[in-house]
């Protein structure tokens, strides 16, 4: 996992200069020569992209990842604020333009078929290999919880060797050696106290050559990393001034919606909208592939107006119910595995003649639900195409819209606003792409497309239902055997087709995480995955493999802890031994943390579950209690080896988000399909836990490793099992299909 | 017609079976209020009307009348924070942020009418705003501490 350190640095330019918005810019690219592959003198590899803009009035950081509310931009702006001694007050954030020098390296090797915790030579070339794929693919992307992975080294390089131009430029000036300097506070300061503020400098040193290796500190002298800092969009998003997309407003500008077929993926084949180009406010509607288009002179007449179109739509390109869905998806289990990722040992042999159990698993399709409906801004004006779209791609953005319209990229711009929540529904560029279409209707006119909650409850790229078949053999002293078979569509491909146009073959991760890739030292361990073909469109949701595969293994787990009459925490630190201890230590501090063992309240009871995921093993042990109006969630602990903490106070908030993600899911979350389309219409029939539902949570942050791992989604997985676990401790009741709340009462 | 919003009146041309969310937003340019479902289920577009919180997708501008509204942008300003404001900052509530105002609307009636909120009248107040990324716990801190702030004084 330190791998990427190596892979960036052989060679490295800071290319400076540039004056950007009245400021001057640091750029830092790095890159590796790699002479036998002619593609790396493409024109799109030296880019010119500035991370860092000194202004008169403090530093602007390019942190060119998506705000969804991770908290992504203030850390990755505190990487470069630590290496170049700003005070806090003195920074700024900045998303930045669409660009290929903000290509994401880690997301592409988060996709690699290898066990996380099993380091290996093999996982070590392909990712080296990988590395060189994503940055000719150069997209620039959120997911993954890959940003602090990806931008670790990165964004304190990019400090660094701002640092070390603003330090020799300081040196030139006062005629003295850079060793005497040092700096403080965005200033330089010379032995007899004299102080140069950078925005003093910054001119001078945008025209020195950096170093090709800036010296990064030490972590044990880091000021403002490890700690916990104030979020630098708190202010704005207390006081309703933060620009989310939906809040784009442009002189002159229109205001849209559109309808699209509820049947995903079905054309339109007649419509009459007579009606609604009659209505007041309505400037237009228009015709935009396989949906219609209004505009008006303020969302609601938009929305009304789109009801009053009459659409003849085509039939849907997959089984028309959820019952339908399912029966294809466990289809797929009569074809060959295409995923076989762990196979230990000869589970077929250990499975006969022992204890066996098999138990048959199931989980819906869901949606994402950002509070922030899908929506993008976008005007066309004279042969450039300008779009505003809270978004977690946005160079896919940018050649999606530009394909859409018959431009080159280069003619189009993304901006990318505060994301009203993501949680990989906005790795999608459709809403870009409809506002861009609508645009080109629209010359000259500047458009923001909204979508009703509606349209947005229907038209997500979903998390993929998916089946199970959990077999496994017990003696008393444990699991003997393992043998998991998933069966889902696979969202890997769904993406890839749309992203690429094509799906490359090979073995889907994505399909299998969770499951394959669990630090368990079981001898006999199969794992395999079958693709299912059903069209349903499905995207990251997340944790997104994981998110359906936890339930799926650590359920099962705590079936064969229950068989073997063993306690299902001491069972799995048992199998952990020798394989990670980093997940030993991380139970290990579960099970104190929650007192583990110790004697209950009456009508209370206790779950465990455990996923690593994205770099990360977490956790969980929740507490729930009987009450008279049903079962209540009353207190889960969470304990998760971050690797290296960068912010102790947000990978909190980022861990409880998590698991309340997973907790809603997998108490009440549900997509379902009837002549087609998607039932679910808004929060009244798909909704999320509430303030009164939510447990108490204790977190505890580990760290073993001299680099951070992902923290955006790894509390997700474990939450819907140890739910269930912790239903079956209480009631008795093995609970296999979400969500709960059709098998069992929770507390309103 | 007229509205009165944070104080200052404002005239407006829309339809008045227009909700409330879609003046304030689309007419008036105050987007610190939010579109989350149009329903009154989420509680993103929460204002204040004559001091009571309501849902401004399911207010149109004929019921408002000449009632007063105040909105996020009339609770306090970057410069000048209300004690509410201040308490979500200290305990570093928002993560995509895009709940708060309507969460923070909700609180403030809450605080209003309430001195000393414990958590059956927070859950009370609380529960018609949902928040997709999992605050509720620092929503939760952040009312406590500003009550004993309003309290005190301080």
């Amino acid at each position: 996992m330190a791998k990427k350190t190596r892979s960036l640095t052989r060679r490295a330019f800071l290319v400076a200069s540039a004056a950007v918005a009245g400021g001057v810019a640091f750029g830092y690219y790095k890159y590796r020569e790699t002479p036998a592959n002619p593609l790396h003198a493409g024109p799109g590899e030296v880019v010119f992209n500035p991370w860092v803009i000194v202004r008169t009035d403090g530093v602007t950081v390019i942190t060119p990842r998506a705000e969804m509310g991770q908290g992504v931009q203030t850390t990755l702006a505190a990487l470069v604020a630590e290496e170049m001694d700003l005070d806090w007050s003195q920074v700024r954030a900045e998303h930045g333009p669409a660009a290929a020098a903000y290509m994401n390296l880690a997301v592409a090797k988060a996709g690699l078929p290898f066990a996380d915790y099993h380091d290996s030579t093999m996982k070590r070339v392909a990712e080296e290999a990988m590395g060189v794929v994503g940055k000719f693919a150069a997209v620039q992307a959120t997911g993954g919880s890959t940003s602090m992975i990806d931008g670790y080294t990165r964004m304190r390089m990019a400090g660094a060797a701002a640092r070390a131009v603003l330090l020799k430029a300081a040196a030139n000036r006062l005629k003295q050696n850079v060793i005497g300097l040092r700096t403080e506070k965005g200033a330089v300061i010379a032995p007899d106290g004299q102080t140069i503020a950078y925005a003093d400098l910054a001119e001078t040193a945008a025209q020195i050559a950096p170093p090709a290796r800036p010296r990064l500190k030490n972590p044990r002298d880091w000021r403002l990393l490890g700690k916990p800092l104030p979020r630098l969009d708190m202010v704005a998003k207390v006081t309703g001034t933060a620009p989310f997309g939906i809040d784009t407003r442009l002189p002159g500008m229109l205001f849209a919606t559109v309808k699209a077929n509820p049947r995903l993926g079905g054309t339109m084949q007649s419509y009459d909208a007579t009606a609604a180009r009659a209505m007041p406010g309505v400037k237009g509607v228009f015709d935009i592939g396989n949906a219609i288009a209004v505009v008006a002179t303020n969302t609601w007449a938009a929305f009304q107006a789109a009801e009053q179109v009459q659409v003849t739509w085509g039939p849907a390109p997959y089984p028309a119910t959820t019952e339908g869905i399912f029966a294809e998806i466990a289809r797929a289990f009569d074809r060959p595995a295409n995923s076989t990722l762990r196979d230990d040992g000869d589970v077929v042999k250990a499975l006969a003649g022992a204890t066996v159990l098999r138990a048959d698993y199931h989980v819906p399709y869901l949606a994402h639900a950002t509070m922030e409906p899908m929506n993008a801004a976008a005007l066309l004006k004279d042969g450039r195409l300008t779009v505003w779209a809270p978004n977690q791609a946005p160079t896919v953005i940018r050649d999606k819209c530009a394909a859409a319209l018959g431009l080159s990229a280069e003619k189009v711009e993304v901006h990318t606003p505060f994301l009203g929540g993501g949680f990989g529904r906005r790795a999608e560029f459709d809403y870009a792409v409809q506002a861009a279409m609508v645009a080109k209707a629209m010359p000259g006119t500047p458009i923001l497309l909204t979508w009703r909650r509606e349209e947005d409850m229907g038209h997500d790229f979903y998390r993929p239902g998916a089946l199970a078949r959990m077999e496994g053999a017990v003696t008393k002293d444990g699991p003997v055997a393992l043998k998991a078979a998933v069966a889902a569509p696979s969202v890997y491909a769904s993406q890839a087709r749309r992203v690429l146009g094509l799906a490359p073959p090979g073995p889907d991760k994505i399909l299998v995480e969770g499951l394959f890739d669990q630090p368990y030292g079981i001898p006999n361990y199969r794992v395999q995955g079958h693709v299912s073909d059903v069209a349903v469109p499905v995207g990251s949701w997340r944790s997104v493999g994981n998110s359906h595969n936890a339930f799926f293994h650590e359920s099962f787990m705590d079936e064969l802890a229950h068989a073997a009459t063993l306690d299902p925490l001491e069972m799995r630190l048992w199998l952990m031994k020798g394989q990670s201890p980093r997940a030993v230590k991380v139970l290990e501090a579960a099970a104190q943390m929650s007192n583990w063992g110790s004697p209950l309240p009456k009508d209370h009871a206790r779950g465990v579950a455990f996923c690593w995921s994205f770099g990360t093993p977490t956790a969980e042990v929740l507490e729930i209690s009987q009450t008279a109006t049903g079962i209540r969630l009353e207190k889960m602990w969470i304990a998760q080896d971050v690797g290296l903490a960068l912010d102790p106070d947000t990978i909190e908030a980022q861990a409880i988000s998590g698991a309340i993600y997973g907790l809603s899911a997998a108490m009440m979350g549900e997509i379902t399909f009837a002549d087609g389309a998607v039932e679910q219409q808004n929060f009244y029939d798909y909704d999320a836990l509430r303030m009164q539902q939510t447990p108490v949570f204790d977190v505890k942050i580990l760290q073993s490793l001299d680099h951070p791992t992902g923290v955006g989604e790894p509390a997700t997985p474990p939450a819907a099992p140890a739910l269930a676990n912790a239903i079956f401790a209480l009631t008795g009741k093995r609970l296999r299909s979400l969500p709960l709340n059709k098998q069992v009462t929770f507390a309103g | 017609m007229q509205i009165t919003v944070n104080g200052q009146s404002h005239e407006v041309s829309t339809d008045p079976q227009t909700p409330l969310l879609w003046v304030l937003r689309d007419e008036l340019g105050l987007t610190g209020t939010k579109y989350g479902c149009g329903v009154g289920q989420c509680g993103a577009c929460t204002v204040h009307l004559n001091g009571q919180p309501v849902r401004s997708c399911s207010v149109s501008l004929g019921d408002v009348g000449g009632g007063s509204i105040t909105t996020i942008e009339g609770i306090g300003t970057p410069e000048k924070l209300a004690v509410i404001q201040q308490a979500w900052i200290d305990h570093q509530v928002a993560q995509c942020g895009y709940c708060q105002s309507g969460q923070i609307m909700s609180a403030a009636a809450l605080l209003a009418g309430t001195t000393t909120p414990g958590d059956a009248d927070i859950d009370a107040a609380m529960g018609g705003n949902l928040c997709r990324c999992g605050t509720y716990p620092r929503i939760r801190a952040a009312i406590l501490d500003a009550a004993k702030r309003l309290h005190q004084g301080g």
